[in-house]
């Protein structure tokens, strides 16, 4: 049953995905990453990891999506199709990305082509609040002086250009 | 379920990421990209922590890698904010302020 259900999500995710990077709408391609990051998410509660799955709809496709969205209001990118979307080296990225697959695809399938997960029962939040706040205290702390710390890096660099502008002009 | 379905689907969406980020031109399809292959890590991470009946670390470590992912999102669109403003476009191959000079010109 869950198989069948990551099968259904992933199948969606890949899918989502390959329109995401070669969709010549841009907005397009952002509404796109939605669907694959929350079949990713789906993909995440077939594997019993349901807090995992929550918090990747809450941030991912509540706020960092929003955020890229934002992102292409403000700088008045070209929403209807280009005709060069892709550099020159499409070709290239794409032998790149091809035989970074097989190798990767290869290597996965000899270590672990038998190895079978194990359905388990309980929800997942209690272990991870656990784990957060027993074996990976100093982490998570750092973590949120890193979130401060971009925080803090945006609003300097977007301050930073209008006094350089400024300053330009005088 | 096998292992291999989650690591293979992982692999195939990194792929993908990586695709993106060689082939697009604007930087914000390129972020765009690397959300993919952030997610491709954390389902890696997941799909582990399933296998080794484990308490939970690969949860947990998905969750940092999440937290990192909206970190660099707003420090990336920051960054194409500034490059918008200074430039008026988005594009990656256009901007070639740091580029080097090999022949003194």
């Amino acid at each position: 049953m869950t198989t069948a259900l990551f099968s259904v999500a992933g199948a969606v995710a890949v899918v989502a995905a390959v329109v995401v990077v070669v969709s010549r709408r841009i907005v397009h391609a952002a509404l796109w990453l939605v669907l694959a990051l929350g079949a990713v998410a789906g993909c995440f509660g077939a594997l019993h990891a349901e807090f995992v799955a929550l918090v990747q709809i809450l941030v991912y496709v509540g706020a960092i999506v929003v955020l890229v969205l934002f992102a292409l209001m403000l700088t008045k990118a070209p929403t209807n199709p280009l005709p060069e979307i892709t550099s020159g080296r499409a070709p290239f990225a794409a032998a790149v990305a091809a035989v970074l697959a097989l190798i990767l695809g290869a290597g996965v399938v000899l270590a672990f082509g038998n190895e079978k997960i194990k359905p388990v029962t309980d929800g997942s939040a209690t272990a991870v609040g656990t784990q957060v706040f027993k074996n990976w205290v100093l982490p998570f702390e750092v973590l949120s002086v890193l979130l401060l710390a971009a925080l803090i890096g945006a609003i300097a660099l977007s301050q930073r250009t209008e006094s350089a502008q400024r300053k330009k002009e005088d | 379920m096998p292992l291999v379905l989650p690591l293979l689907l992982a692999v195939v969406l990194f792929c993908i990421g990586v695709y993106g980020v060689l082939a697009r031109r604007n930087v914000i399809t390129m972020l765009m990209s690397f959300e993919l292959m952030l997610n491709a890590v954390n389902l890696n991470l997941v799909a582990f922590d399933a296998w080794r009946v484990d308490e939970a670390t690969g949860q947990t470590l998905a969750i940092f890698v999440i937290t990192l992912a909206a970190a660099e999102i707003g420090l990336g669109l920051a960054i194409v904010l500034l490059l918008f403003r200074g430039h008026g476009h988005v594009d990656a191959d256009a901007a070639r302020d740091l580029l080097e000079h090999e022949e003194a010109s």
